[in-house]
C-alpha cells in the first residue's frame, strides 16, 4: 500500500510540472501588444515615459529573462517564498486575495457536490433496478434535460422571478460559516444547489449505467438465490461494489463543480475565486490569473490523486498493479 | 410470381440501388423519433442563424428609441430590450453566434483531436507518452478556468473564441480518437498496408481515418452542445463575444440582469432558445451515437 502511495504521488510530479509550466509561461505568449495594452492602461495621465513604464511592467512581470529561467525563479518563489507576486491593480499580493477567497469557493463546491450526490444517487439506482420502465425513460429524459440547461439561466431566473412573484431575494450579505452556520448556510444553499444541477444529470446516467452492470453480475443472482430480498441484495451487494465508479463520477465532477462555479459567484456575487478570475481577466492583471489558474490547477491535481488512492482502498487488487 | 391476393401486398425483388444515406436517415427517423426531432431542430436553428440578415425584421442594433422594454407585440414579436432593440431579431442574430461557434468551433476541435490523437495512438511508445502527459496536464484545468486563461491572453472576439474552444475542446478530444485509433490498430488491414510499404501518411488518412469516422461523427455532435454553453458561459461573463454583436449568453449577462426585474421576459427568451438547441444537439448526437456505436449504449 506504501508503494502504491508515493507511485501514484510520483506520477503526479511530472504533471505538476507541465501544468505549472503551461501556465507561467503563458504569460510568454501574451502577444507584444497586450503588455502595450496594460501600459496605456496604467498610464491614464498620458505623461509619463511610455518606454520606461513599459520596461518597468516588464520587469515586474518577469519578461525580460529567458523562458526557463523565468520558470525557475518561479518556482523558488513559490516554494520558498510562498509567494505568487502581487497583483498589478489591485495593489495586494495575489496570495493574500486567494487565501480570502478560496474558502468561499471550496464551500460552494463541496455543497454541490453533496447535493448532487444527495438527489442523484438515489435516483440513478432507482433507474438501474426499474430499468426500462417508464420511471426510467421519465428520469433519463430529465437527466438530459438538466445537462442541457445552461446553470448561469437558471441561476438568473432563480434570482429574477421568485423577487417578481414573492418579493422574495437571496441574502447577499457574507457570513463566514464561523459566525453563524445557520445564516451562512442559507447564504450558500441556493447557489449550491444549482451547481449541483449539472452534474445531476451527469452523475444519473453514469451511475446508472454502473449500477446496470454491478446487478447483472453472478454474485447478484447468487444473492437472490439465496433468498434475500431485494433492498438487501441492493445496498448490501450491490451499492457497495458500484462505490468504485461512484469515486470515478465524483472525481469526475470536482473539475465541473469548481469550474462551474465561477459563473454561480457571478450571477449570486459571491466573492470566490471565480469571480476573482473574471476579474482579473478584465483587466488583464496577469499575476493573479496565473494564481487563480494554479491553485485551481493544483486542487484538481489534488482531488485525482484522492481518488486514485482511494482506489486501492476499496479495491485490494488495486494495490498490486 | 403469386397471384396477389386482397389485403396482402404484393411482393417484389426490390431493383433500385440502395442509397447508404438515405438508409441511414430511414433508420435514423424509425428508430430514434425524438432524435431525428432535434436533428431537424437543430438544422432549423442552424438556417436561422444563417439567414439571420433575412429572417430579421430589425437590425440587431437599430434602436427604437420611444419603445423600451415593450412585452410582445406585433410589431416586436418578443417585446424590445431596455436600449429598444427588437429582441426577436438579436435572437435570431444570436443564433447565427451560437451555431457558427458550435459548428465552426466543433470542427476546429476534430481536426485538432485528429492530427493529435490519430499519430498518438498509431505511432505508441514515447512519443504518444509524452504526448498524453501534455494532454494530461491540459485537462487538468478546469474548463471554464482555462478558457478564461485563454481570453485573458489573446482577447475576446467572436474568431478569437471559436479558436480558443476548438482548441481546448479538440485537445480533449485528442484522447478519444487516440483510444479508438488504438483499438482499430491491430486489424489485420493495417498490418497488410505496412507490409506493402506503404507510407505512413497512407495508412493514416486512406485506412485509420475512414474506419474511425462514425467515431469521429459522434465526438462531434457531443462536443457541439458543450461548446454552446461554453460560448454562452463567456459571453455571460463579459469575455466572450463582444457588444453590439448579440449573443444569447451575452443577452442574459450581468447588465441586462437589472434590467430583467422590470420586463421579465428579457431573461426567458435568450435561454430558452439556448436550452432548446442544447437538448436537442445533446439528443440528436445520443441518437446517432446509439445507431452508430450500440456498445457505447446504456447511458
Amino acid at each position: 500500500m506504501g508503494t502504491y502511495i508515493v507511485r501514484r504521488l510520483l506520477l503526479v510530479i511530472p504533471t505538476l510540472l507541465i501544468v505549472t509550466a503551461l501556465t507561467t509561461i503563458s504569460i510568454r505568449l501574451i502577444p507584444g501588444d497586450a503588455v502595450d495594452v496594460l501600459v496605456g492602461q496604467m498610464d491614464l495621465s498620458g505623461k509619463e515615459d511610455r518606454g520606461e513604464l513599459r520596461a518597468q511592467l516588464e520587469k515586474q512581470l518577469g519578461l525580460d529573462a529567458p523562458i526557463p529561467v523565468q520558470y525557475v525563479r518561479w518556482w523558488k518563489d513559490v516554494l520558498l517564498h510562498g509567494d505568487l507576486g502581487d497583483s498589478i491593480f489591485m495593489g495586494v499580493s495575489v496570495k493574500s486575495q486567494i487565501i480570502q477567497r478560496l474558502p468561499v469557493t471550496l464551500e460552494i463546491g463541496v455543497l454541490a457536490l453533496i447535493i448532487a450526490m444527495l438527489i442523484s444517487f438515489p435516483i440513478a439506482i432507482y433507474s438501474a433496478i426499474r430499468q426500462d420502465t417508464i420511471g426510467d425513460y421519465a428520469l433519463r429524459g430529465l437527466a438530459i434535460i438538466l445537462i442541457s440547461l445552461p446553470e448561469f439561466w437558471v441561476g438568473i431566473m432563480v434570482v429574477v422571478f421568485p423577487s417578481i412573484w414573492w418579493g422574495w431575494s437571496p441574502p447577499i450579505l457574507n457570513i463566514s460559516l464561523w459566525d453563524d452556520p445557520i445564516g451562512n448556510l442559507k447564504m450558500y444553499i441556493l447557489p449550491a444547489a444549482i451547481l449541483g444541477m449539472g452534474i445531476n444529470g451527469v452523475n444519473m446516467r453514469l451511475m446508472r449505467t454502473m449500477m446496470l452492470e454491478v446487478v447483472r453480475e453472478d454474485y447478484i443472482r447468487t444473492a437472490y438465490a439465496k433468498g434475500l430480498t431485494e433492498r438487501v441484495v441492493i445496498f448490501r451487494h450491490a451499492v457497495k461494489n458500484a462505490l468504485i465508479p461512484v469515486v470515478t463520477v465524483i472525481g469526475l465532477n470536482v473539475p465541473v463543480v469548481i469550474g462551474g462555479s465561477i459563473i454561480i459567484e457571478q450571477i449570486f456575487g459571491l466573492p470566490g475565486m471565480g469571480r476573482l478570475a473574471v476579474e482579473a481577466a478584465f483587466i488583464r492583471d496577469y499575476p493573479t490569473i496565473i494564481g487563480v489558474t494554479l491553485v485551481y490547477a493544483v486542487v484538481v491535481l489534488l482531488i485525482i490523486l484522492i481518488t486514485d488512492l482511494s482506489y486501492a482502498f476499496l479495491d485490494p487488487r488495486i494495490r498490486y498493479k | 410470381m403469386a397471384e396477389p391476393k386482397a389485403g396482402v401486398p404484393e411482393i417484389r425483388a426490390s431493383t433500385k440501388p440502395r442509397n447508404q444515406l438515405q438508409d441511414f436517415f430511414a433508420r435514423l427517423f424509425r428508430t430514434k423519433p425524438l432524435g431525428t426531432v432535434c436533428g431537424v431542430i437543430v438544422v432549423i436553428f442552424f438556417i436561422a442563424g444563417i439567414l439571420a440578415g433575412l429572417l430579421a425584421p430589425y437590425g440587431f442594433n437599430e434602436q427604437f428609441r420611444t419603445e423600451f422594454l415593450d412585452p410582445p407585440s406585433l410589431s416586436h414579436w418578443f417585446g424590445t430590450d431596455n436600449i429598444g432593440r427588437d429582441i426577436f431579431s438579436r435572437i435570431l442574430y444570436g443564433a447565427r453566434i451560437t451555431m457558427l461557434v458550435g459548428v465552426v468551433g466543433s470542427a476546429t476541435s476534430l481536426v485538432v483531436s485528429v492530427i493529435i490523437g490519430l499519430p498518438s495512438g498509431y505511432f505508441g511508445g514515447k512519443f504518444d507518452i509524452i504526448l498524453q502527459r501534455f494532454i494530461d496536464a491540459w485537462l487538468v484545468f478546469p474548463g471554464l478556468i482555462l478558457l478564461i486563461l485563454l481570453v485573458a491572453i489573446l482577447g475576446p472576439g467572436l474568431w478569437n473564441i471559436v479558436f480558443i474552444l476548438g482548441l481546448s475542446y479538440g485537445l480533449g478530444g485528442s484522447r478519444s480518437v487516440r483510444g479508438a485509433v488504438i483499438g482499430i490498430r491491430q486489424n489485420a488491414y493495417v498490418d497488410a498496408a505496412e507490409a506493402t510499404g506503404a507510407s505512413t501518411m497512407r495508412i493514416l488518412l486512406r485506412h485509420l481515418l475512414p474506419n474511425v469516422a462514425p467515431f469521429l461523427l459522434v465526438l462531434v455532435t457531443t462536443r457541439m452542445p458543450g461548446m454552446m454553453l461554453a460560448e454562452a458561459g463567456l459571453s455571460f461573463l463579459g469575455l466572450g463575444v463582444p457588444p453590439p454583436t448579440p449573443s444569447w449568453g451575452g443577452m442574459l449577462s450581468g447588465a441586462a440582469i437589472n434590467y430583467m426585474y422590470a420586463a421579465p421576459m428579457l431573461a426567458i427568451y435568450p435561454g430558452a432558445a439556448l436550452s432548446i438547441v442544447v437538448f436537442s444537439s445533446n439528443m440528436f448526437g445520443d441518437a446517432l451515437r446509439d445507431l452508430l456505436d450500440p456498445r457505447l449504449r446504456g447511458a
